[in-house]
């Protein structure tokens, strides 16, 4: 935001009065506080309605998913007798019985409220093959007729693994560390540090890597392409100029869904990139580009090149042609004059079109899911895969978290070295 | 870049590369836009070229059908919807902002900002979990609400952009003049920032008309928008339809966006989206 | 200050109304199935005698293969849809996961008048269809003679396009590996097993272009994107019909499957719904899909109730089992679906 003009009221030295104060002075300034503070509550009673709606149609939802990640009181809930019976245990070896016959009741519980599958499911994402195993145990448990549960419960090998106590002994603790951990690829080992998964399980790594990899491609696509096209539009006349940022905001105008339904029909096989590859020789064969890496940066370059060329352009055009004849004149060699006098000038802008693009391509979600392969879809594809379809809400949160947290710091960058101002362009 | 008056071969070249790679560039970025025009008027179902002929059958395709008509109807509704109450809210907010002595402005302005920010998916899961448990899935209120809190930075924005250009002694003069803080609002300060005000509106239609990612989290059938029709649509049956439906929307929005740019040129000399 | 309270209460009313006026009305029942070719058929086989005779207007939804809608609609009480078609596997962990209500079959049929592991608690049979190999003989100039040409990527090159999800990937891998028919699910019961279908699926994972909607094996065939794909019977002869397209089905190590309707728990209209589950299931209704889409009758006396042209076309005409066929294991799928599901998506993204 621009400045706003300093007010015409020096407010300090109205109140302090001078040395001269006087009684009419002095009501005169609590008569204008007044006056500014029913200023200032009118002013936030007019922001208000909108900042109660952002809170909670957008602040509340989010904190609310955030929350998930490191807040799951499913076991804790469902397990209240084991829980309190856990207490005393060193966390090595089995519980004594008084735990097992807890965790018997508990179960019956559980399953006369109708809660055991939720508790075989969330036990399940910490300990695979818990699930089963939790239903095993509540039907025989439901069947059990006269036997007694505690030997109902010793009966399933299960409850007298080594792995199985620990696990249910984390999860009565609410506040859990498990899901941010599991979306590093992390967790906790039976000795109380945290190790790594093994490599059949661990995922995210990858998918945040490959996230990173994609951005920086892109990123680094739109600065090839852009740049010199940004600096072509500086320097022509302004007519010229004009039809060519037409041609820029034209695609940046249409929204992501629009041109990225164009790229699925310009990269299928039989599609206009493989006839135009294979009329000028490129390729002998038509390429598989559709369900590609390269089909994905391809398209999000088409879509982000706006995004990084703009902020350039806008700092290009402030820098009269004159310096650069100036520099020839002065014998400057054309790239050395380009790379001391224009480069070190244009490079804040450089700078924000590439933080830009990058962090957006961190939250590509629509893109990758029509474009690319199961091996190219990002972080946002996960997340919305764990709601959708494993039904894991938890490890969504934890996958946002981390997601979120490298955005804002990304933005935090951005703003720092910057300004908010640049993001204007947005 | 225009050539100096006694240009060395090794200039002329220099230029000749440039000119050819932005050739090339501007290509990149506009065949792709433009080629769901012609493929959407194709008289056949595939989409190669060259055209088997000059038709209307896909937008009959998509304006005649029940089932894009009712798209397009929800997406209207939404995207009025959200105008209305982002142009709104964004409008008084903006007003209340540019007021220097608002209370803690320089946390106020990235929290308002911050729906720009946040990856969308995110915006997307965390309304669809909160919404169902406060009973606004799959209602037009519910994708209203999200699609306000996206759409209403851009209001804010260029209000706030057409602001910085109007004096606020013009608003003094009307209290001295006796005239009720509203009054003075629509009669003076409102035909003065109206560009800015239509250009914020502008965007925010574009923002919800356009949107698709929200819109599949928190829409049930009963919702779908045209953008979900065609991603649907993308994922399953790819056919011309959807460069029709692509035309008409990239078409809608455009010409938007034009108006709401030359709007904001008009309201002020620093405009909000663009150059 | 006033005329914007004003305007907003406006809105709010306004709101409130839209949100409200969204509640299921009386006499509509709302159904959500997967689209596509089989939603047509549906559509004329059932949806729209069944508003002639009942007066009961149906609304249609469509599936997006998202059971988190399902689970989110339930879990908070506002359930705006009363029947969702679901696979079995899905019909199991539903039951289970208490987002699907059991059903009192003596409001829909006789549970004995179902195919085998056809009518289960939760869950009504509502076809049966066979997961198959389809191709396109313009394409391919050697055609495949069995699904598991799929593994065979020296004599057929190419992309192949498979269901992004483990069931009958993984039991196709095994039987490509060797594995009997009817070792299938002992093995794959076994994490060695599971370990092997996996090894065997890495031989052709960067061959595979992933589907999940019914509706996209003939797209991609079609569109030349792949040269095989595996594919719901229906769908591809469908397009052969109705496209005129010209693929080609193979039946040989077809993996044979039903499809379910549920009634998700808390459904506003279940006396309606039992009504609509009562009538596809009479055999006369229960035979009619037949004739808009290549899937069978789940009831064992509908068979001669089946149009005569369609009878040789369904997954389980004798013509179609004479090679190695399997029978889906509901069962196996519904204790082992969750942990596999995981360990596909994990091997997926790596």
């Amino acid at each position: 935001m621009t400045a706003i003009p300093p007010s015409e009221l020096d407010r300090p030295a109205l109140a302090r009065g001078r040395s001269a104060a006087d009684a009419d002075l002095r009501s005169v300034s609590a008569a204008i506080r007044r006056a500014e503070f029913g200023d200032r509550l009118r002013s936030l009673a007019l922001a208000a309605p909108l900042l109660v709606l952002l809170a909670l149609s957008f602040g509340i939802p989010i904190v609310l998913l955030l929350s998930r990640a490191v807040y799951d009181p499913t076991i804790a809930n469902a397990l209240p007798q084991t829980s309190q019976a856990l207490s005393g245990w060193s966390g090595s070896g089995l519980p004594d019985d008084a735990a097992f016959l807890a965790l018997a009741a508990d179960l019956k519980d559980n399953q006369a409220k109708g809660t055991a599958y939720e508790l075989a499911k969330s036990l399940n994402a910490r300990l695979p093959g818990a699930r089963s195993q939790v239903l095993k145990t509540v039907r025989q448990l439901e069947g059990a007729g006269d036997r007694p549960p505690l030997e109902v419960v010793k009966s399933v090998p299960f409850w007298s693994q080594p792995g199985t106590w620990p696990a249910i002994a984390n999860g009565t603790h609410a506040v859990t560390s498990f899901y941010l951990l599991s979306a590093l690829d992390l967790r906790w080992n039976a000795d109380g540090s945290i190790e790594r998964v093994p490599p059949e399980q661990a995922i995210f790594l990858q998918v945040f890597m490959r996230t990173f990899f994609v951005a920086a491609a892109v990123t680094l696509a739109t600065l090839l392409l852009g740049f010199p096209l940004a600096y072509l539009i500086a320097s022509a006349p302004k007519g010229l100029a004009a039809i060519l940022i037409v041609a820029v905001l034209l695609p940046f105008w249409t929204s992501i869904l629009v041109r990225t339904a164009a790229w699925t029909v310009l990269l299928q096989k039989f599609g206009l990139v493989n006839d135009l590859l294979l009329w000028l020789g490129v390729v002998d064969d038509r390429l598989d580009l559709m369900y590609s890496r390269i089909g994905l940066i391809i398209a999000m370059t088409h879509i982000q090149l706006p995004f990084t060329l703009l902020p350039i352009y806008s700092v290009m055009r402030t820098i009269p042609p004159s310096q650069m004849k100036a520099a020839y004149s002065l014998g400057g060699r054309p790239f050395t004059a380009f790379r001391r006098i224009y480069l070190p000038q244009v490079f804040p802008g450089v700078m924000a079109g590439c933080l830009l693009t990058f962090i957006l391509c961190l939250g590509y979600y629509i893109t990758p899911a029509l474009i690319g392969g199961a091996s190219d879809q990002l972080i946002s594809n996960f997340i919305a895969n764990y709601v959708n379809v494993e039904l894991n809400w938890e490890m969504a949160a934890a996958l946002s978290f981390i997601l979120l947290v490298f955005t804002l710091a990304l933005f935090g960058i951005f703003a720092r070295i910057l300004g908010l101002d640049r993001l204007k362009l947005v | 870049m225009m050539l100096s008056p006694y240009p060395t071969t090794g200039e002329r070249i220099r230029i000749g590369l440039l000119w050819l790679w932005c050739g090339l560039v501007i290509l990149f970025l506009l065949v792709p836009i433009l080629i769901p025009v012609p493929l959407s008027f194709n008289s056949g179902s595939f989409f190669i070229f060259p055209l088997e002929g000059i038709s209307t059958r896909w937008y009959e395709v998509v304006l005649g059908t029940q089932r894009w008509q009712s798209a397009i109807g929800n997406s209207l509704l939404v995207a009025f919807g959200t105008t209305l109450i982002a142009t709104t809210l964004g409008t008084m907010t903006a007003i209340a902002l540019a007021d220097e002595k608002f209370p803690g402005r320089r946390i106020v302005m990235p929290l308002l900002l911050s729906p720009l920010i946040v990856p969308v998916v995110i915006t997307a899961v965390g309304s669809y979990l909160f919404y169902a448990r406060v009973g606004l899935a799959s209602t037009y209120a519910g994708i209203i609400l999200a699609h306000t809190a996206l759409a209403s930075p851009f209001v804010v924005v260029t209000v706030a952009a057409s602001l910085t250009g109007f004096d606020r002694n013009l608003m003094r003069a009307a209290a001295i003049s006796g005239a009720k803080p509203v009054r003075s609002f629509f009669t003076v300060m409102l035909p003065l920032i109206l560009p800015g005000v239509l250009s914020g509106a502008a965007f925010a239609f574009v923002t919800s008309f356009d949107e698709v990612v929200v819109v599949q989290f928190l829409a049930s059938a009963n919702q779908r928008t045209m953008p979900l029709e065609m991603f649907i649509g993308l994922r399953e049956k790819l056919s011309p339809a959807i460069t029709a439906a692509a035309t008409l929307m990239m078409g809608l929005s455009i010409v938007l966006l034009v108006v709401a740019n030359i709007l904001a040129r008009r309201g002020q000399k620093r405009p909000a989206k663009g150059a | 200050m006033k005329i914007t309270k004003t305007r907003l209460l406006a809105l709010a009313a306004a709101t409130a109304w839209m949100a409200i006026g969204h509640a299921a009305v009386a006499d509509e029942l709302s159904i959500m199935a997967s689209g596509g070719a089989w939603q047509d058929a549906q559509r004329k086989a059932w949806f729209e005698p069944f508003t002639k005779e009942t007066g009961t207007k149906i609304v249609e939804q469509e599936y997006l293969g998202d059971l988190g809608k399902v689970k989110a609609m339930v879990d908070t009480g506002n359930v705006p849809i009363d029947l969702v078609t679901v696979e079995t596997a899905t019909v199991l962990q539903g039951c289970d996961a208490g987002i699907l209500e059991r059903l009192d079959y003596s409001k829909i049929a006789p549970r004995d008048k179902f195919l085998e592991g056809s009518a289960l608690d939760c869950g009504v049979g509502l076809d049966a269809y066979g997961d198959v190999l389809a191709y396109d003989p313009t394409v391919l100039k050697e055609a495949p003679t069995s699904v598991l040409d799929l593994f065979d990527t020296t004599k057929f090159p190419g992309k192949r396009a498979m269901r992004k999800f483990p069931a009958q990937n993984l039991e196709w891998a095994l039987m490509a590996d060797g594995v009997a028919p009817a070792d299938v699910y002992k093995v794959l019961g076994t994490p060695e097993g599971v370990d092997r279908a996996f090894k065997k699926l890495d031989t052709i994972k960067k061959d595979i272009v992933w589907w999940d909607a019914g509706a996209q094996p003939p797209q991609l065939l079609a569109s030349k994107e792949v040269v095989m794909t595996t594919a719901w019977n229906g769908r591809i002869q469908n397009a052969i019909d109705k496209d005129g397209a010209p693929f080609k089905i193979v039946w040989n190590n077809q993996i044979l499957e039903y499809d379910m309707i549920a009634i998700p728990k808390g459904a506003k209209n279940p006396d309606l719904a039992y009504k609509y589950l009562a009538y596809i299931s009479q055999p006369e209704n229960n035979a009619k899909l037949a004739s808009y889409i290549t899937y069978g009758p789940v009831r064992i006396d509908a068979a001669s109730f089946v149009a005569a042209d369609a009878l040789p076309k369904l997954p389980n005409a004798p013509e179609h089992l004479k090679g190695a066929y399997l029978v889906a294991d509901t069962e196996f799928w519904g204790d082992y679906g969750e942990d596999l599901v995981k360990r596909f998506n994990a091997w997926l993204a790596q």
